[in-house]
This record gives C-alpha cells, sequence and structure tokens, in this order.
C-alpha cells in the first residue's frame, strides 16, 4: 500500500492548523510542518526551547546553530518572533497557552491515551522524555502525527497502549502517513483517507475498531485534499 | 566598581571541587558554555552531579565529561543520542534522574527564587509521580516538586558587562537565563564584553545581581 512521505504529511498536518492558532510542533516528524505553513494562515509557531513564530528551514549555508528548534534543527524566526527562556516557554505550554500541540508517538489508544516517550526498558537504550508530558498536561488539543505502523508493520493506533503511557485520554487527533482519525465519545472516526487506500486495508493495520465518516474526504498522494 | 570579568574559562572555574553539583545551560550546543568543558577536565575534579538538559553529542559537550569518567549522577530531561552517556548509564556507571524538561527548569527556578519547590499537574499518574508528595488544589491533583541549586551554573550569553549584566543569542538563551539565579558561583560564557552602560536596560535578560564571572568565548 503507498502511503503519504514525511514533507506530504507534514502539508496534510500544516493544512488543518487553525487559522490564528497558537500551535507547538513537537520533536521529529512535527517539526517539518513549520516548512509547509502557508503565511497567511496567521498560525503562530511555538517550540519548547524559546520561540515563538517559527518561519521554516534556511537554506543551505545559511544555518544559525543559535536559532534552532526542539529537534535542534537549523529554523528561521518569522517577523513578530519572541525568544525567552525555557521557564517561560513551559509557562506557556503547561499554562494552557498553546492551541494545539502536534507530537510524535509510538501508540495511540481508541480513548486518546498518549505513549510518546522512551522508557528506555527496551533493547538497553536511554530513556528520554522532554517535553511532551508538559505538553500533554497543558495544551487544548493535543494532535498526534506518525506513521501508520512501525516499521515491523505493527499497528501503532491501538485498543490499549502497551507503552507506558505519557497521557491518559489527551489526543482528538491522529495524522498518519494513510488518514486523519478523529478521536470521539463514540470511537475512532475516519475523517479523511488515502486516495489509494479503502477502510478495509486501514482495518487490517489498525488495532482498534474504525467508523468511516459520513463525509470521508479523500488525502491526495501529495498530502493535500481536493487540491489544498 | 564591580568587576567580574574573569581572564579565561579556567579562572571562572575556579574553585569547583570533587562531588559538586554543576548546572551547565544548553539546548542541544545552543546555550552550552563550551569553554569550560575543557577547563572543568583539566582541575581533575571528579564525582561530579550535572544538572542539564541534555546529556551531550558528540562534539566538545557533556560528552567528555561522560568519557572521562567524571560524572557521578546527572538529572536530565532528554540524555538520548548521547553515545559517551549511553555507555556509562548501561554499564551502571552513572546515575539518571530523568525530569519532565517544563519540571526541570521549573526546580532550577524555585531554586534560585528562594521557594521551597512548586505543585505541579505534570506526571501526576505516571512513573513520574512515584515517591512525591500528592496534593490536591480545588479538585485537581498535583506533585510536589522540590528546587534544584548547584554549586556553579556554566551557561553561554551573547553580551555581557563588567557588572555581570547578560544578554543572550536566539534560542540559546533557553535553560541559561534560569540556571543563572540558582547556583552558588554562576559563571558566564560570551561573544562580547562591552562597556557598562552602554546595554539596553530594557533588553538586559540576567541583571548582574546573580552574576558571579564573566569570560570571553575563544574563537572556534
Amino acid at each position: 500500500m503507498s502511503s503519504l512521505s514525511r514533507d506530504a504529511l507534514a502539508r496534510l498536518v500544516a493544512a488543518h492548523l487553525p487559522q490564528q492558532g497558537f500551535v507547538n510542533l513537537g520533536i521529529g516528524a512535527p517539526s517539518h510542518v513549520a516548512d509547509h505553513l502557508q503565511p497567511d494562515s496567521g498560525v503562530i509557531l511555538h517550540s519548547e526551547n524559546g520561540i515563538l513564530n517559527i518561519g521554516p528551514r534556511p537554506p543551505q549555508g545559511e544555518e544559525d546553530w543559535d536559532l534552532i528548534n526542539a529537534s535542534k534543527i537549523p529554523i528561521t524566526a518569522r517577523p513578530g518572533c519572541s525568544y525567552f527562556d525555557s521557564s517561560l516557554s513551559f509557562a506557556m505550554m503547561r499554562g494552557g497557552h498553546i492551541d494545539v500541540a502536534i507530537l510524535g508517538a509510538f501508540q495511540v489508544s481508541q480513548s486518546g491515551d498518549l505513549a510518546n516517550w522512551s522508557t528506555g526498558e527496551r533493547n538497553g537504550s536511554v530513556p528520554g522524555i522532554g517535553g511532551a508530558i508538559d505538553l500533554a498536561v497543558g495544551a487544548k488539543s493535543i494532535w498526534v502525527m506518525m506513521e501508520h505502523t512501525t516499521r515491523d508493520k505493527a499497528p501503532r493506533i491501538v485498543d490499549r497502549c502497551t507503552y507506558p503511557l505519557t497521557a491518559a485520554g489527551v489526543v482528538s487527533r491522529i495524522f498518519t502517513d494513510l488518514a486523519i482519525i478523529d478521536i470521539t465519545p463514540d470511537g475512532l472516526v475516519v475523517d479523511a483517507l488515502l486516495e489509494s487506500a479503502s477502510i478495509e486495508t486501514l482495518k487490517v493495520v489498525t488495532a482498534a475498531p474504525l467508523i468511516a465518516s459520513g463525509s470521508m474526504r479523500t488525502i491526495g498522494l501529495d498530502g493535500t485534499i481536493g487540491g489544498i | 566598581m564591580r568587576n567580574v570579568v574573569v581572564e579565561n574559562a579556567r579562572e571562572a572555574v575556579a574553585g569547583i571541587k570533587d562531588g559538586d553539583t554543576v548546572m551547565m545551560g544548553g539546548f542541544g550546543g545552543a546555550g552550552l558554555p563550551t569553554g569550560v568543558i575543557e577547563a572543568v577536565l583539566d582541575t581533575g575534579v571528579r564525582e561530579l552531579t550535572i544538572i542539564s538538559n541534555n546529556a551531550g553529542a558528540s562534539g566538545p559537550d557533556l560528552s567528555l565529561w561522560f568519557a572521562a569518567g567524571i560524572v557521578r549522577k546527572i538529572i536530565c530531561s532528554y540524555p538520548r543520542n548521547a553515545e559517551a552517556f549511553a555507555q556509562r548509564y548501561r554499564a551502571g556507571e552513572v546515575e539518571l534522574e530523568l525530569v519532565p524538561q517544563g519540571t526541570l527548569v521549573e526546580r532550577i527556578r524555585a531554586g534560585g527564587a528562594g521557594l521551597g519547590g512548586f505543585l505541579s499537574p505534570v506526571g501526576v499518574g505516571t512513573v513520574f509521580a512515584e515517591g512525591k508528595r500528592a496534593i490536591d488544589v480545588d479538585g485537581r491533583g498535583y506533585i510536589l516538586e522540590l528546587p534544584l541549586r548547584a554549586d556553579f551554573s556554566f551557561v553561554k550569553g551573547r553580551q555581557a558587562d563588567a557588572l555581570g549584566n547578560v544578554t543572550y543569542n536566539k534560542t540559546a538563551r533557553n535553560h541559561c537565563a534560569v540556571m543563572a539565579t540558582a547556583a552558588t558561583t554562576v559563571a558566564v560564557e560570551v561573544d562580547e564584553i562591552v562597556e557598562v552602560g552602554t546595554m539596553d536596560p530594557e533588553a538586559i535578560v540576567t541583571p548582574c545581581i546573580f552574576v558571579d564571572r564573566v569570560y570571553m568565548r575563544k574563537p572556534q
């Protein structure tokens, strides 16, 4: 089954950010959303390491290593940018000032439980938590952006998380390389589906019940919906 | 007149001793005062407790301290992609206290601000609440997080004057401005030392009262 590239998924997420919203981008795949944001969206991007109003990556050769995102990758600053220390940055995150946080995840459950921190219990790796748990507690909405399955083709959307939770019941929307899925009181509702996929094929790679939205949309392979 | 400028990183670390607790500014390489990495190694000091967001990567950073075996414990948020640390950690030679990033910086802020701790909702119901006092306020659960202080804070600024007023550069401010409030001796590495009176008082981020030593970064 074909799936969205990392850039196409970032484009899809960028197009769904709330106009004029304050949006935090987590480490890994979410940080690429900044490269696909339309300047006229009015969205103001935040990064935990102390910046509001992030622009896209700089051209090669123009990197400033004092101007980086949460993934420690060079970025640019947009007009109206501000810098601040970590305490103030986490006050924004913990204090309910961020409208949407886009986070990566290992697993998301059908009730919105989020497992996205590395405990180091597997294969003797080192644990790390970073700022994900602060966002999970403090942001108004948590959207997850991840590949639909692991490298071994195991579903990441599950009935119950088997990995340690970052937070319970916090995720409201999942963007994968195959679909957009809303977590609702009725269950997992497929809001949009990749053009080359079907609900049946999606169900095979999802370990929780799925409901097709009555007005399900189609995602193009370039990450656009209806050409947008 | 007060003058906190010292000659170099070696003078900035003077007085550090075995068993000290050291805060290191920086988020990755941004805000890391690289000059003290070698200067601390040269003192021969051991058994350090480090408070830092990360645990080094592969450059002139904390990885050299782990490789040299001078660190006993690290209090840290994200010690991943840090090979020298990982080796010591897997061998059981370094203790790790993993702290959510916002809690880490707020514990440092509490330490610098003379507070006995603070109540955080972060970590309630997770392993991060284990062993901590749970307190309910208006029906919401919190855990008591305790302050952090250090013997030395080493941070990176952009500009300072002889009094010790400091500004930072872009996202290199990160933990530096908070760590600069929370140690017995605070040493700031800067790119530029300017005349007293030329810094915009509205733009000074760390007022000189917090700063004990300022030194110029060696050209790379």
